[in-house]
């Protein structure tokens, strides 16, 4: 088994990784005894044969993933290529206090601010591929956006990742003080090498103080040679707010841990998500709507299509703890099954340990509705396209949360991709 | 001009036989209207000429502008010059009215030319105001879901909506009339008569008189036990109006003319 190398023996991220090390030697792989690994087996991917991706097969970002999102400029763009990053911020933005950078320069220019975010991070012990994401993760995105600042211009962040037989290990910090407000979007994205195994792990931390708004959409598109692990938290404090937006359209397997923390008074989560999966794609999202104090409200809604013989998993919980009067929370779960051999699994759950609250929540596996394709094709629209409307049209209500007309339109082509093949 | 015609059209849904043998000729410019009590299989008929896959032709020919009607696609039937007003329409979530209509006027751009780019959206709006105005639909209409909580009024208007964007050349309307109110009802059937002014033809499925004060048909045609038997003007309508269907099923006794 690998190890990691730790950078500068002295710093907080050094003390991060050796504690998250140490956690996953201790911790055991996840095996389908397990109600959240039931559904998705992680037999079949090498560890062993691992190596840690190194600049040596970097390859070049395509075009299309570095286009601005919106028709302004970005606040700031991160791009790792593998371990090699480039960086911008406004100057604005930097001289506003604002840090958008990566976490090796984290730790030489803001040492206490990664220390405050590091110390109040302790998701690497959540499971081994948590730990995994820490321990080898040197490097990754801290966003810190400090009081009262009111960031308009997106951030944005891509890792990008190439390699035959690579673990890529990969972790995101936010935080937002109190009465402040960011939208930034994180991607993972890879170039395509079907006949290797590469594993991506990766953690997210994000924290938002009182009264403070995140619009946060992340963007999943990596190749099918990826093997994809992830737990993402995020922790919502009192008044503030969190708009979390996920689209998942690649990997070999992926198994996600999404968990949205209501911890202050008057807190409000929404999280949309969406998948589409083909081939022998297996996506598998565990979300946890947590319910930690009164008056919070979260809605949910994943979406799914599922082509050829692939296989999607939602498994969504929504707890509401005894001291979480006055709550609302909600979860749907919508698929699209478009092919004999595709399978869909929607699991909702509540487990509500207090009254005076309001949770419902919905799940539906569905078909092509053939009186819809006949409708569409009675309007002389030939059947391919006409069920290509209909899935678009399915995914619409999503797409509208996505607050980038870019992002939307590189969603939209790789449904049009996907279907194509249909 | 484009011709409509049905010979001995026999057609059955999960085994069980509905039309025994329909004949029928529908010219560009002439209105059809075809009565009948309920499960005499008029709606199977509209059916069956649309391509709905539930529906099995057993035997008899449908030709449409001299070409094999029942060896077309459903899409190729309808860039063809056929038009169906469905009773029901379908809801497609998601999808807006305008982004419907422009992807099925694409389609038929891209058929006759697969070089087409497509209609430019500027042009396309002004096209769909326009056809809007005429049946008094609010511009915001376009934005809509597609039948998408829409009334039974505003579904039937935009069946109608639709026709004047796709401009066919027959147009079936099945029971366009049902759940309109007189103020919805006059105003779809100002539609279709400015269509029928621009020469096309119409057959007109209803079990009520009520809309053929509106548009005024040259053929009524009764359907009864799966075939057409008795055709005749205006007046047959107004015939049934008063006197009911009684007298025709005791002279046609499950569609056979019981003095032959």
């Amino acid at each position: 088994m690998l190890a990691p190398v730790f950078t500068d023996s002295q710093g907080e991220l050094n003390k991060y990784q050796r504690q998250a090390w140490e956690a996953f030697k201790s911790l055991p792989f996840p095996d389908n005894s397990q109600e959240a690994w039931k559904r998705t087996s992680i037999r079949g991917m090498h560890l062993n044969k691992l190596q840690l991706a190194d600049s040596h097969n970097n390859s070049k970002i395509p075009a299309e993933l570095t286009k601005p999102l919106t028709d302004d400029l970005h606040g700031g763009e991160i791009l790792f290529n593998g371990t090699q990053v480039t960086i911008e911020l406004d100057e604005k933005l930097a001289k506003q206090g604002v840090v958008f950078t990566d976490l090796q320069h984290a730790q030489k220019d803001h040492p206490e601010i990664l220390a405050k975010v590091l110390k109040a991070s302790t998701t690497y012990s959540e499971d081994k591929f948590a730990a995994l994401a820490a321990a080898f993760g040197s490097n990754g995105v801290l966003l810190y956006i400090p009081k009262n600042v009111i960031v308009e211009k997106p951030l944005h962040s891509l890792l990008w990742t190439s390699g035959e037989g690579k673990l890529h290990a990969f972790q995101v910090f936010v935080f937002l003080e109190e009465n402040a407000s960011a939208t930034f979007v994180h991607e993972s994205a890879s170039a395509e090498n079907k006949d290797s195994q590469n594993l991506h792990a990766a953690l997210m931390d994000v924290k938002i103080g009182p009264n403070s708004k995140l619009n946060f959409v992340e963007l999943q598109s990596l190749g099918s040679q990826d093997w994809n692990f992830t737990h993402e938290k995020v922790s919502v404090d009192q008044d503030a707010e969190v708009d979390w937006i996920f689209g998942a359209l690649g990997s070999h397997l992926t198994k996600n841990f999404s968990d949205l923390n209501l911890v202050g008074r008057g807190s409000t989560g929404k999280m949309s998500g969406f998948f589409f999966t083909n081939g022998n794609q297996h996506l598998d999202h565990d979300t946890q709507q947590n319910h930690l104090a009164p008056n919070t409200t979260s809605d949910l809604l994943f979406k799914g299509a599922l082509l050829g013989e692939s296989r999607s998993v939602w498994q969504g919980m929504i707890y509401v703890a005894e001291n979480a009067s006055k709550t609302d929370g909600y979860q749907a779960n919508r698929n699209l099954v478009l092919s004999e051999k595709a399978r869909a699994d929607s699991i909702p759950g509540l487990e509500i340990l207090t009254d005076d609250v309001r949770c419902t929540h919905g799940a539906t596996v569905g078909k092509l509705d053939t009186d819809q394709v006949f409708y569409l094709e009675s309007r002389g629209i030939p059947r391919n396209e006409a069920e290509k409307l209909i899935v678009e049209g399915f995914f619409d209500p999503i797409m509208q949360r996505i607050p980038f007309e870019g992002v939307r339109k590189r969603f939209q082509n790789a449904i049009e991709q996907k279907m194509n093949e249909y | 001009m484009s011709e409509l015609n049905i010979r001995d059209l026999k057609v059955s849904i999960e085994g069980k036989q509905i039309l025994n043998g329909v004949n029928l000729n529908v010219k560009q410019g002439e209105v059809h209207a075809i009565m009948g009590p309920n499960g005499t299989g008029k709606s199977t008929l509209a059916y069956t000429l649309m391509g709905h896959p539930s529906y099995l032709v057993n035997s008899g020919e449908v030709t449409f502008k001299g070409q094999n009607l029942l060896d077309l696609a459903v899409d190729e039937r309808s860039r063809l010059g056929l038009f169906l007003a469905f009773q029901y329409p379908v809801s497609i979530p998601g999808v807006t009215v305008a982004n419907f209509l422009r992807t099925a006027v694409n389609a038929r751009r891209k058929a006759l030319n697969p070089e087409d780019k497509g209609i430019a959206i500027p042009e396309f709006r002004k096209l769909l105001m326009e056809k809007m105005a005429v049946l008094k639909m609010d511009s915001s209409f376009a934005g809509r879901y597609l039948n998408e909580g829409f009334s039974g009024g505003e579904k039937k208007r935009a069946e109608v909506l639709q026709m004047a964007v796709l401009q066919p050349e027959i147009a079936i309307l099945d029971e366009t009339d049902s759940g309109l109110d007189i103020d919805a009802l006059r105003i779809v059937s100002e539609g279709v008569n400015l269509l029928r002014s621009q020469n096309i033809g119409v057959l007109l499925i209803t079990h009520y008189q009520r809309m053929l004060n509106y548009i005024k048909p040259d053929v009524v045609h009764i359907m009864m036990g799966g075939t057409i038997v008795e055709s005749g003007g205006a007046e047959l309508a107004l015939h049934l109006e008063e006197h009911g269907y009684d007298w025709v099923r005791e002279k046609y006794e499950n569609g056979v003319p019981s003095a032959s």
